[in-house]
């Protein structure tokens, strides 16, 4: 456990070196940026608003953290060949791959965290020049602390797409890997029309295979909460622990492929 | 070690910036463009599409579209001239309430400036209808929706018995405010009347939450106010006809008569127009409250 702890604060160390959280500066800036424009243009909806934007911008900067950064989290230290001298000191592969994710999860956290203080305190500000942390014109107060749910479902999101770039990057080019990576996150925001495949095809084995796309693919799209939070509309608790019960199970099962996959390399 | 910080260079670049601002706004003060805001172009139109390109930035691309709409609305209510006016008004709406089916405010607001009659809108309270039956699809508990049809039918459509079927059915709702209820009653007695329509206003100015539609209800009511005072004018009109056996040519001549005081203005204090030839009185065009809504006739059957 030791190991993958010294792993994964590296990888966090790395990332701030790589200065990859000064996108938190572009978020908040974004974020102050559009609350002072959106009074004039949205009809009395700029709370709405900001909060649908906050937590697309959340969501969007975590994804091509996980994107980018995961890809680089092997291939980086293939290319530069200090690969080979880590593999040489008593690490084992499922420490490395365990450490390598866990670190940038880290990095994702943290960056979730100061965007939702940002995104609390842009909210609380608005609310503060309207006059009301609740007015009547409001579906939800400005500072909801039901938009942690939403926040919550991004993260596991995040973690599940970090692990598909992890994944992708243990047997392909960076390139490749970015595409994939890409192509499954899309992938995962659709693939709930898979699930009823058969009320369209005829066919019973095409139905089938579809059904079973449908369990193996990522299923991105049920994570997504943000548009019922934000009108106020009730996620069941039990709903969170599923999903979240379903992102850790996928991200393990996807983790022991990638280690799987990264024992198999040569890299003597 | 560390570089020394190239002062020069970001001196040289702050200079060269303010130097293509300069050459930029000489540009455009020589060729200036046109001040064409209102892009007349949908480049999506089917909402199952962007629903599904939008990935799960949906409410996010929904507020665009509704900036959007609102752009096109505040645009054509400004440019009274231009041609095929508030054209991508519904297309806008139905595009942003396809991507937030809950966007509570773009049904009813979008279905006011749908139903409004030109200046103030598009002037189809069909396609106004048709987006907030598209919110009690996706929120059929939202009373607000049922309100908001009967209302259309009530005002724009003249339909007192469709106005009373959608109050009915938003008033059985749990949780709807009892007075819902009794404007269902109120309009198969009384369709038409212009004293319901008053307690309507004044019963939405209370209870809107919204700044927009309490304008908009203090309008309706000084409407309403105009429509009082217009049949009085036509009252004194009429008087005088009795007496002098012809219409009046002009104010003064009501004046003269003793019938009338100085030119009758509306409550907003514009002048009221009266045709000599037909004695037709009605608010001036330039009035805020042009045009004033048609209200069936005594007897005349509402078109259903």
């Amino acid at each position: 456990m030791r190991v993958i702890g010294h792993i994964a604060v590296n990888v966090f160390r790395e990332s701030v070196r790589d200065k990859v959280l000064y996108n938190l500066v572009i978020f908040a800036v974004l974020l102050i940026a559009v609350s002072l424009l959106l009074g004039q243009l949205t009809a009395g909806q700029d709370i709405k608003i900001i909060k649908d934007l906050g937590l697309a911008a959340i969501s969007l900067f975590g994804l091509f953290i996980a994107v980018f950064i995961g890809i680089g989290l092997v291939s980086k230290e293939v290319e530069r060949r200090s690969i080979y001298s880590l593999l040489s000191k008593p690490i084992r592969r499922q420490e490395f791959i365990a450490g390598k994710y866990l670190g940038l999860v880290l990095t994702l956290l943290v960056n979730v965290t100061v965007m939702t203080a940002a995104y609390y305190a842009v909210l609380g500000s608005m609310a503060w020049v309207a006059g009301g942390w609740f007015l009547p014109a409001w579906e939800a107060p400005a500072m909801d602390p039901a938009l942690l749910k939403a926040i919550a479902m991004i993260f596991l999101q995040l973690m599940m797409v970090t692990a598909l770039a992890l994944l992708c990057s243990t047997f392909t080019s960076p390139i490749l890997a970015t595409a994939l990576t890409f192509g499954l996150y899309i992938v995962g925001q659709f693939n709930a029309d898979l699930k009823h495949f058969e009320t369209i095809v005829a066919s019973r084995p095409v139905a089938l295979l579809a059904r079973i796309l449908y369990y193996v693919l990522p299923n991105l799209s049920r994570l997504d909460v943000k548009t019922q939070v934000v009108h106020a509309l009730p996620v069941p608790a039990g709903y969170m622990l599923w999903s979240a019960a379903y992102a850790l199970a996928y991200v393990a099962a996807l983790l022991a492929l990638a280690t799987a996959i990264f024992m198999r390399r040569d890299f003597k | 070690m560390r570089r020394p910080f190239p002062t020069a260079l970001i001196a040289a670049t702050v200079v060269l910036l303010a130097l293509a601002t300069a050459v930029q706004m000489q540009r455009d003060r020589i060729y200036a463009e046109g001040a064409h805001v209102d892009e007349d172009v949908l480049y999506v139109q089917s909402p199952t599409l962007m629903r599904k390109a939008a990935l799960s930035f949906s409410s996010v691309m929904a507020d665009v579209y509704w900036i959007r709409a609102l752009q096109h609305y505040g645009y054509y209510r400004l440019h009274q001239e231009a041609p095929q006016r508030y054209r991508l008004l519904y297309p806008l709406l139905d595009l942003t309430t396809a991507l937030d089916p809950y966007f509570n405010v773009a049904y009813r607001f979008g279905a006011i400036f749908l139903s409004e009659p030109d200046p103030g809108g598009a002037g189809r309270p069909d396609l106004g209808v048709a987006l907030l039956e598209k919110g009690v699809a996706s929120t059929p508990d939202r009373w607000q929706y049922y309100h908001d049809i009967g209302f259309i039918y009530y005002w724009h459509l003249n339909n007192p018995t469709k106005a009373a079927e959608w109050f009915k059915r938003g008033g059985d709702l749990p949780g709807s405010p009892w007075w819902l209820r009794t404007y269902a009653a109120v309009m198969l007695t009384k369709g038409g009347d212009r004293e319901a329509s008053r307690a309507m206003w004044s019963n939405l100015l209370q209870t809107a939450d919204n700044d927009w539609v309490r304008k908009s209800a203090r309008l309706r009511l000084m409407q309403l106010d105009a429509l009082n005072q217009i049949d009085e004018l036509a009252r004194v009109r009429d008087e005088f006809k009795r007496r002098r056996g012809r219409l009046p040519e002009s104010w003064e001549e009501l004046n003269k008569a003793g019938l009338l005081r100085g030119v009758p203005v509306d409550p907003t204090g514009a002048p009221y127009t009266i045709n000599f030839a037909t004695g037709k009185i009605t608010v001036a065009g330039d009035s805020k409250l042009y045009p004033l809504p048609t209200e069936p006739a005594p007897g005349q059957a509402a078109p259903q």
